[in-house]
């Protein structure tokens, strides 16, 4: 047993996006009280004051190298609403593909190389599966670690084709994007699309995507995985049965998504959200940032609309991190792929969610059930797209305004917030995904996400790191470079 | 093939994105590329499994110079701020500046490695006011000094190396890690912004499917159309130094192809231009930056004649996003 009251600090935390700290009190062997700490500020909000409000799709891209085209995307949404003119059709089928493209690569990145190299580690050497887990898992050697990579890549040429590259691509503007293929391009993209498949099926799904996308309960899921050992979805779930991975890292009954990939003004992946049971529409006048235990000077919680970035630079200020605290009507909220498939309404996440709510096996499974469901989404995108017609038209922006986009990063739900004075931008304000879930304490001493979710977390004596803190950080998918921004 | 040679990599005020984009990096993928120059990672933020003290007591080995570090890349800007003490990025787990950890390693390494314009120059992240006196390891924008300061050269006999883009392009990234493995990158490899001269000598220009437009001056009104990009949206690749048309992002792509402007992201300040980015400021019709190494009166001139020359089909298709008319059928003489 621990003493009471003892201190462990976790950083630099790595195998996130970006830098994190984690401070937790331990008691009588659990997580007492955790402190989620943002280490780095860098002012993107800042930067983008009397800027032409055009120019904020050079900037938002490179707040996140992850989540790069979901930051133009929230952004173009906001310069479109102010332009008050609809995306062509087939501009915004483009959009949606690049889009899903990234957050599906992310959502390959996080399984491989963020979340499962855990169960490499010494703390499991005695688990039957470990030696297997190695030889996949391995940094930088584990073969699943390989091909994920390479399969990475080549899902990527979808940005080579219709983006430039990727990360940090001009081409997603309001009026749509900016290249307009040709029927050869479509051909490609169809046959890039069609390879992603074919790995998904064989390396981690074990077999047909629509076929396990049927599956609706737990004991289909576990007769799924029996039947198929060698994919790396029975793997997760043979480690997450014995690590009860159902068990940790459990969040409140508030999910919150935004909506993914609109067309014409429906989303595919249904927006809303969820607390007690209970959905409900997004409404965002509701969300304000809390800054109270924040390194920001002291102020009032405020819409971002009227939100401000003034960091404390004395650092003296009763805050522990760099980030705000966004709370929607009064509450914090959990976003992210569980956030969506269960607010969708996908049936095998709802059901092991209504089981066991949010916890690290369920934010895992939704990333992968939503993996296999974007293989289809964006062949989708491509097969309806036409490639005789206009892909972006441009917009014309008014002189003053405010507007705010909303989009679906792989880690949740992205909102930008933007005022236009005198055709220039005036204030610029950023809720990512990471700040809802990694969000501090607010003025009423409510903790984030995260932090309610590490209180009674198991920590064997002697750990420095422990383990399952581990697991559950990891399973949000943490982006810190958004987070702060 | 070589010894083995080790290598960190920090993360300071950047976006993560020249590591995101090292991993697009194929035939071979990053970590066989790895293997192939015996690149030992001791630490990376994303990639390594030591975590918190493991990873604390590493550096700390290599700061005391207790443990050998050949390579030490760092991406994202150094942070000074507030006030030049560094608080706007602490290493998580230490009560320390990253700034104090970035200058303790460099002192060590072999080789510094600045990966992408931040790590090079100050990039994106000292843009406007600059709030967090972000700058880059050898540079402060286009002036010489930054972090570790004008005169600095790394124990393997190089300044810093300053991998510049935003982001990098994989090949940039791991050429540079090769070239360095195998000893055979010298002083005179790197040009005036230390930048590696295998991709910096070269022009976004070259290679650009839009030379055509370019060569009679017809030009795209709105981004997606196919001419050229110079007279009305910015573009500047006839004055950015690197290699992007000539070779591929993501096996097809380069921002040109992509529909937009060249931003000169490989340069230092290309994030204040002092102007919006998608727009030509120009004295009577002439943009105010002409093509590199170009006299002005014979732009001026060229421009006027070969305007005067534009074929109809170069010009119908500069304004449109399709090829709406092809070239003419010529038949090779007998």
């Amino acid at each position: 047993m621990s003493e009471p009251g003892k201190r462990l600090i976790v950083g630099p935390f790595n195998r996130v996006e970006g830098d994190l700290e984690v401070r937790l009190t331990i008691e009588e062997g659990r997580v007492a009280r955790a402190e989620v700490v943002s280490t780095l500020f860098r002012g993107f909000e800042r930067m983008l004051s009397g800027r032409d409000p055009l120019d904020a799709l050079v900037f938002v891209p490179r707040i996140c190298g992850i989540c790069s085209v979901s930051q133009s995307v929230a952004a173009a949404r906001a310069l479109n609403v102010l332009s008050g003119k609809p995306m062509p059709i087939n501009g915004e089928r483009a959009l949606n593909l690049v889009h899903a493209a990234e957050n599906a690569a992310d959502h390959l990145t996080h399984f491989n190389l963020f979340f499962m190299p855990d169960f490499t580690r010494e703390a499991y050497v005695s688990r039957t599966w470990h030696g297997d887990v190695v030889t996949r898992f391995a940094p930088g050697s584990g073969v699943a670690q390989r091909a994920a990579v390479k399969a990475r890549a080549e899902l990527l040429h979808i940005m080579g084709i219709l983006a430039g590259h990727w990360p940090h691509s001009l081409a997603i503007q309001p009026g749509g994007v900016t290249k307009a293929p040709d029927a050869q391009e479509r051909v490609r993209l169809m046959a890039i699309i069609a390879g992603f498949r074919r790995y998904l099926e064989a390396e981690i799904f074990g077999g047909d995507l629509e076929a396990f996308l049927a599956l609706e309960s737990r004991e289909a899921l576990a007769a799924w995985c029996v039947a198929r050992p060698n994919s790396d979805l029975a793997r997760f779930m043979a480690c997450a049965r014995d690590a009860a991975l159902g068990t940790l890292g459990v969040g409140t009954d508030a999910l919150l998504s935004a909506g993914a990939y609109d067309l014409a003004g429906e989303a595919l992946f249904a927006p809303g959200l969820l607390r007690r049971s209970r959905l409900s529409p997004f409404n965002p006048d509701g969300i304000v940032e809390d800054v109270s235990h924040a390194h920001m000077v002291p102020g009032e919680a405020k819409h971002p609309f009227e939100g401000e970035t003034r960091p404390d630079g004395r650092l003296e200020a009763a805050g522990y991190t760099f980030c705000k605290a966004p709370r929607l009507d009064g509450h914090p909220v959990e976003v992210g792929a569980l956030a969506r498939q269960v607010i969708d309404g996908q049936p095998l996440v709802r059901a092991l969610f209504e089981e066991g709510g949010a916890n690290v096996e369920t934010r895992v499974m939704a990333r992968l059930v939503e993996l296999a469901r974007l293989a289809g989404v964006m062949d989708r995108f491509v097969r309806d797209m036409n490639v005789k017609d206009v892909f972006f038209d441009p917009a014309k922006l008014p002189e003053a305004g405010q507007a705010a986009g909303f989009c679906e990063a792989a880690r949740g739900t992205l909102g930008h917030w933007m005022v236009v004075k005198k055709g220039v931008i005036a204030n610029y304000q950023i809720i990512a995904p990471t700040t809802w879930n990694f969000s501090p304490r607010d003025a009423a001493g409510i903790p984030g996400p995260l932090e309610r979710a590490l209180v009674g977390t198991p920590v064997t004596e002697g750990e420095q790191a422990p383990v399952a803190v581990q697991h559950i950080v990891r399973s949000y998918d943490p982006c810190m470079v958004c987070t702060v921004h | 093939m070589s010894t083995r040679q080790t290598m960190v990599w920090l993360q300071s005020g950047g976006c993560g994105g020249c590591t995101m984009s090292l991993l697009c990096a194929e035939a071979p993928t990053l970590f066989e590329h790895f293997d192939t120059f015996g690149i030992d990672v001791l630490w990376h933020p994303a990639l390594s499994r030591e975590t918190g003290v493991e990873s604390l007591a590493l550096l700390r080995e290599i700061a005391e110079g207790k443990r050998a570090l050949d390579i030490l890349c760092l991406e994202g800007s150094v942070i000074r701020g507030p006030n030049g003490t560094g608080g706007f990025h602490r290493l998580a787990g230490t009560t320390e500046p990253m700034l104090d950890w970035v200058l303790r390693l460099a002192q060590q390494a072999k080789h510094v490695v600045a990966v992408g314009s931040c790590a090079a120059f100050g990039g994106i992240t000292a843009a406007g006011e600059n709030i967090t006196e972000a700058c880059g390891l050898q540079f402060e924008g286009t002036q010489k000094g930054g972090a570790l300061g004008r005169d600095f050269v790394a124990r393997g006999g190089l300044p810093v190396v300053n991998v510049a883009g935003c982001p990098t392009h994989p090949d940039w990234v791991r050429e540079t890690l090769a070239l360095l493995t195998l000893g055979v990158m010298e002083p005179a490899d790197l040009d005036a912004f230390g930048r590696p001269r295998f991709y910096a000598d070269k022009l976004v220009h070259h290679g650009c499917s839009r030379n055509e437009y370019y060569e009679y001056k017809a030009s795209a009104e709105k981004l997606s159309d196919m001419g050229c990009m110079m007279e009305h949206l910015g573009c500047i690749g006839t004055q950015a130094h690197a290699d992007c048309n000539t070779r591929p992002w993501n096996g097809h792509g380069s921002c040109t192809n992509g529909g937009y402007s060249c931003i000169n992201c490989t340069a230092p300040e290309f994030e204040d231009p002092g102007h919006a980015f998608l727009t030509t400021p120009n004295i009577a019709g002439i943009p105010i930056g002409l093509p590199t190494d170009m006299p002005k009166a014979w732009f001026v001139a060229l421009a006027s004649l070969a305007k005067a020359a534009t074929p109809p089909r170069v010009k119908q298709n500069a304004t449109a996003d399709r090829i709406v008319t092809p070239p003419a059928q010529k038949f090779p003489r007998r």
